[in-house]
Parts: C-alpha cells; structure tokens; sequence
C-alpha cells in the first residue's frame, strides 16, 4: 500500500527542500473555521498535523494550551476530529493527515475502536505524545496492521541504545524533539547542534523520514532546512490566538503565515 | 488481581510499572524517558546502601522528629460511646504534616545525583512548604508549582514557603487547583529535566514516583507499629485505620506496615473528598465509581468525562482536591484489602469541630474527613475495637477557610 507520508517526503526532497507540517488544534475556535484553516494552510504545507485537544496537557505549552481549552471549551468532541479530518480528506485526497493527542482519549475511546475509526476518516498518521517505546509497541503494531503510521518520538535527552530500539520499530517516519521544552519553546539550543543531532539519527537508517519539531517559526526554521521536514505548530496557535483577539481573519492570517514558511525553505 | 505477602505493595508490580496489570505505569513524553530511568536507577541504588538509609534515619529522628506521638482521644472516645478512637499525630512532624517525609527523601535523592534545583507541585500548600523546608536545609534552590485558587485559600503555607526563600509559582490554567499544579510542574520538569529533580507531591505520578513517595510515607506506619505492641503489648484483634485519601501518600504510610495482616483484624479505610454536600462535583474517584484513565503518566480510576476529559473537582480540603488517586489505592480497592468511602465537605467541618472541642488536637480539613468516618462508625462498634485516624495534618493553615465557614471561635 503507497503511504501517503512517504510520497509527500518524496515530493518535497525532489523539490530539494525539506517537508513543511502544520499543526493546528482541531476545533479552534469552531469546527467549521478550524476546517477552513486545515483546507487552506493545505496549499502550502505537505503535511497536516491535527491535534485533539486535551485539558490535561502534559508537554504543551502555552500557545497550543490556549488552542486547546479554547477548542473543548466551544464543545469539540473526538468525534468532530474524525468528521473534521474526514470531510478534508474529501477534499485533499493526498494530503496526509496526523492526528496528534494524549493517550487517555485513545484509551477511552478504546484502541481498537479508535483505529478503526481513523481508517475510516482516512487519517494517515498518529503522534501520541505519552505513550513512548517501549509501552507503545502493541498498539504501534495495531496501528501498522491497519495501514496507519505509528510516528515515534525522539528526543534529546534518547540514549544510543534506545534511540536504535525506537528506529527499529518505527514506521515511515520520526519526529525528532529539537531541545528539552514543552511546544512552543524559545529555540534554546543551536541549530547546528540540532542538526548535528538529527544527523546522527538520519543516518541509522536513511529510508526514514526524520522531521525536527517544537520551538520552530518564521525566524528559525531556515536555519534547519537540511531536515526532511520541519515541524510549525506553537507559531500557528498563536497566530490563531492573535487573530481572534483582533477580530481579523484567521483563516487568511494563518495561511499567510504557512505561506512564508513555506517560501523561507523554498 | 492479588496482593503479594512479605513484600512492600510499592514493589509489587510488574516490570511495565502496573500493579494488578492497569494501574501505574509511566505514560510519559519521551523526553522524560531518560530522567525518570535515571531517578529509578538511583533510588534503586540507594534504598539497598546502607550509608543512605542511615541518613534518612537521621533525618527523620533529628529533623522531622521521628516518632510522631499516638495517643487515645479519651473525651472524643466517652462522647460518642462504643469504639475507642486513637490518633497518630501525625502533625507533630516538622513543617506540621507527614509531606515531609517524602520531600526529605527527595531532597537526600536530588542532592545525591548532583542536581541543584528542585521543584514540586502542591495542593494544600504543605508539599510545597516542606519541599521548600527540606530545600533550604540542604541547600537546593526550590520552585514550587501551586494553582491560583489554591494560592487564595492556603495563605499561611504560601508565606512559609516565601520565607524559606522558595519562589511559588501561580498556575492560572484550567481548575487552578491541584491538578493544574502538577501538569505545569512536569511540564517545567520536560524543560529543565537537565540540572532540575522534580518531586512528585503524592503516590501519585510515573510509577517511580509512586514508589519513592511510599518509601517515604511508609515511616508513619513502621512507628505505629512498635507503638501499638507497647500499648497494648501484641496488634490487638480489632483495629480500624482510617486515613484521609486525596493522593493517598499518608494513607498508605500509614497502612504499609499492616497491609499483610487479615482485614478481619485490621480493616483499612480509606475516606475520600466527597465535595459540599449539594455539589455534584467531588475529588472521590475510588468511592464514587470513577472509570480507569490516565493522568499525570499514570493509569488509576479518574475523575473524567466520557471522552476522557479530566474533570472539575471540588473539596474544601485543597489537599484532597484532586481527580486521580495513587495507583497503589486503585489496586488496594480492587483486591478489596481498603475500603474506600467519602465525607462532604459539611461532614468534615463537623468533625474538626467537634475533635477540636474534646481534644487538644488540631486537625486540618484532610484528615478532619477521616475523623468524620471514625465519628460515623465509632458509636456502633464494641469497646474493645481500637479506630486509630491518622491526623495527618495540622489546621493552622486552614485559618482563612475555617474563619469564613465557622465564624470566630
């Protein structure tokens, strides 16, 4: 079965720059403009990360809280994140898409049932940030069983030994954690030394697609662009957040914003 | 699902980190990963050296002044008829409640492994004094983590843990109570897990967490122990202990000695925040059936909705205030060794007041709601039933709450 996510790594590295994903909170601020928001950034970034909102957020930070408790307060439930992703899907059919959460909505859901349901909104991807190897790896293999990537999350602070555990077990691709911070960080380590980090997971194995994320915007993500993709999700919350306080648009503000990330890895 | 003899219940689950199979674990972000086996290693380490034990011995006798008395409550006892009811007081301990323990531990295990800065959450206020407490004696630098609303209604904790030169730091999001508390701590943990320890204020938390706080509770129960063979020279037939449970740190301190004994001879109860009496919310996941989820990197029942949203809470006990519970009461529940129940708010104001009238005790809202129990069921026991209530803490910081609900006495 072609994976999607590979084929919009592929696409990106033979335009020879890196793979542009976007995080935004489903249902922020409503279902319908945080559908609009999806559709529209889609233009220019090659992957879609949605996240479903939590209210007990252990690795976010402030800007994707505010997404978050602003998304459950207007009354999002998981079953609006499946019909939102599905009813993008209708409309971009290639575009990947990667529901991102916190395992205990997963676990209420039931796992089985939880899948089953992303098959059938045709998510291509899922990151659930507290759920680490080794404790992921039943429900890793469910997910690769039902043609869903399972993406592992590596960090700074990954020993060697388990680093080379986790890329065994991996899928199509890896999210690399770029410094010890919640999303959302100020970039507190050197691009170089980010880089110099990537690489030495990279070059494990070459047939993965790595991606760097947290603490990245408009000011820093040129300085990684060797990565296979970069990650932009804090930036976008807050411009989100910006544009409701102001009452501007935010559909064509955030798009702004995608639109000249994008154009600083071109 | 069943409890093991002749080893402590900390150590009694399996190689992921569960007790009983679903309860505990470690659901936590990789970047935590590392910290957390190196926290385990270490504690693994120094719980077996000889030197460390030593130590903590030392402190617990000199610093926290180790043992804390147990005494009968001979007015409250004549009043209500039946049961005799003691009190281990639990609050004599320096700082005035038993959070001292496992903040000296985690103090000794963050001096040992080199870091220099320390940081906790806390609820009621006394974690985080004692944190701060054991932070200033061993010459750590301390933050604490504590909800906005917790701040208003703790007031005197707050000043002690200023005055030992902690800086607290107000968490605004969600409830602004305890459970806000904690996922700011771990996430300021996430970002300064380099030079940074971060104690867990309860047996709550990843599973190593769980177990060093148990450690270090489990002191109230070895002192119980000897006292009760001195008093009544053997453990007499019928003993009642019952414990407070937000988190559950005194209560299985307090129970961790007897936990191998029959529960026909000695029955565990645990009391829970049921909340004011008209509110439908409450911080009592064990006695008011809450479902299995998953909160702060452990699985334990939780207050959440159906989609596994975590829930409000509401207790007047900010200690109690919180949705999740200890693992290792999950697995206690579920083994029917404790039995687990709740007092309202209403109930536990009554309590207070009518201990602090027959006796020269103090007792803060979390423990006033185990004297609520002890007060419901003493009158139909037999006399030679021994109810021993952990007074786990002292009511000097409830000053604010107790003048607003009682008025000036």
């Amino acid at each position: 079965m072609v994976s999607l996510i590979n084929e919009a790594f592929k696409k990106a590295k033979y335009a020879n720059r890196p793979a542009l994903l976007t995080y935004t909170v489903a249902g922020d601020n409503t279902k319908k403009k945080s559908l609009d928001i999806l559709k529209a950034i889609s233009t220019h970034a090659d992957i879609c990360e949605l996240g479903f909102p939590h209210n007990t957020p252990i690795a976010d930070g402030g800007q994707i809280q505010t997404s978050a408790y602003r998304a459950i307060k207007n009354g999002i439930k998981i079953n609006d994140v499946f019909g939102i992703a599905k009813e993008f899907k209708f409309s971009k059919k290639t575009t990947p898409i990667i529901l991102m959460g916190y395992y205990n909505m997963i676990y209420q859901y039931d796992e089985n049932k939880f899948l089953k349901k992303c098959k059938s909104s045709k998510i291509d991807g899922l990151i659930v940030v507290d759920l680490p190897y080794p404790e992921n790896k039943s429900f890793s293999k469910k997910c690769k069983r039902k043609g869903i990537n399972f993406i592992q999350l590596v960090s700074p602070t990954t020993s060697n030994i388990r680093l080379k555990k986790i890329i065994k077990d991996s899928h199509d691709m890896i999210y690399y954690i770029s410094m010890l911070s919640t999303t959302g960080g100020k970039l507190k380590v050197s691009p170089k030394k980010i880089l110099e980090n990537y690489f030495k997971i990279k070059n494990q194995n070459k047939s993965k697609n790595v991606v760097i994320g947290f603490g990245i915007t408009e000011k820093t993500i040129k300085s990684l662009k060797k990565a296979d993709g970069l990650v932009v999700g804090s930036a976008i919350c807050k411009e989100i957040s910006k544009s409701i306080k102001n009452g501007q648009n935010a559909v064509t503000n955030v798009t702004n914003v995608v639109k000249r990330l994008k154009n600083k890895i071109k | 699902m069943k409890l093991k003899k002749g080893i402590p219940l900390i150590d009694q689950h399996d190689q992921s980190g569960f007790w009983g199979g679903k309860f505990g674990g470690s659901f936590i972000p990789e970047t935590l990963k590392k910290p957390v086996e190196d926290l385990t290693e270490e504690f693994k380490k120094l719980r077996k050296n000889k030197n460390f034990i030593k130590k903590r011995d030392h402190y617990f006798k000199n610093y926290i002044g180790s043992p804390t008395s147990f005494v009968k409550l001979e007015n409250l006892s004549d009043h209500l008829g039946g049961a005799q009811i003691w009190a281990k007081v639990v609050s004599e301990a320096n700082g005035g409640a038993h959070k001292i323990y496992n903040a000296t531990v985690h103090a000794l295990l963050c001096k040992a492994m080199g870091k220099k800065y320390i940081v906790g959450d806390t609820g009621a206020g006394y974690a985080g004094k004692m944190l701060s407490m054991a932070a200033k004696k061993f010459g750590l630098k301390c933050k604490i983590f504590m909800g906005a609303k917790d701040i208003k209604r703790q007031k005197p904790n707050c000043d002690a843990m200023k005055k030992n030169g902690a800086e607290i730091v107000p968490v605004y999001s969600g409830s602004q109570t305890l459970v806000d508390a904690v996922s700011e701590c771990m996430r300021y943990w996430v970002s300064n897990c380099d030079d940074t320890h971060m104690c867990v204020g309860s047996t709550v938390g990843p599973n190593i967490f769980v177990k060093i706080c148990g450690w270090s509770t489990a002191q109230i129960s070895r002192e119980l122990k000897l006292q009760l063979k001195s008093e009544f020279n053997k453990i007499p037939k019928k003993i009642k202990l019952i414990n407070c449970v937000g988190g559950g740190s005194s209560a299985y301190g307090f129970w961790s000695e007897f936990i191998d004994f029959d529960k026909k001879q000695i029955e565990l109860i645990g009391v829970e925040a049921g909340g004011p009496k008209k509110s439908k919310l409450h911080a009592a996941p064990l006695s008011r059936n809450a479902k299995i989820g998953v909160l702060h990197g452990a699985a334990s029942y939780v207050c959440q909705d159906k989609e596994g949203q975590i829930n409000k809470t509401e207790s007047i006990s900010a200690g109690l205030d919180y949705p999740g519970v200890s693992p290792i009461h999950c697995f206690l529940k579920d083994t029917k060794r404790a039995r687990y129940t709740y007092a309202t708010d209403e109930e536990a104001l009554n309590a207070h007041v009518m201990v602090t009238k027959f006796e020269n005790l103090n007792p803060s809202l979390e423990p006033s709601h185990a004297f609520a129990e002890a007060i419901k069921i003493a009158p139909k026991l037999s006399k030679d039933t021994i109810i021993i209530v952990n007074s786990c803490g002292d009511a000097k910081k409830d000053r604010d709450i107790l003048k607003e609900r009682l008025g000036n006495n």
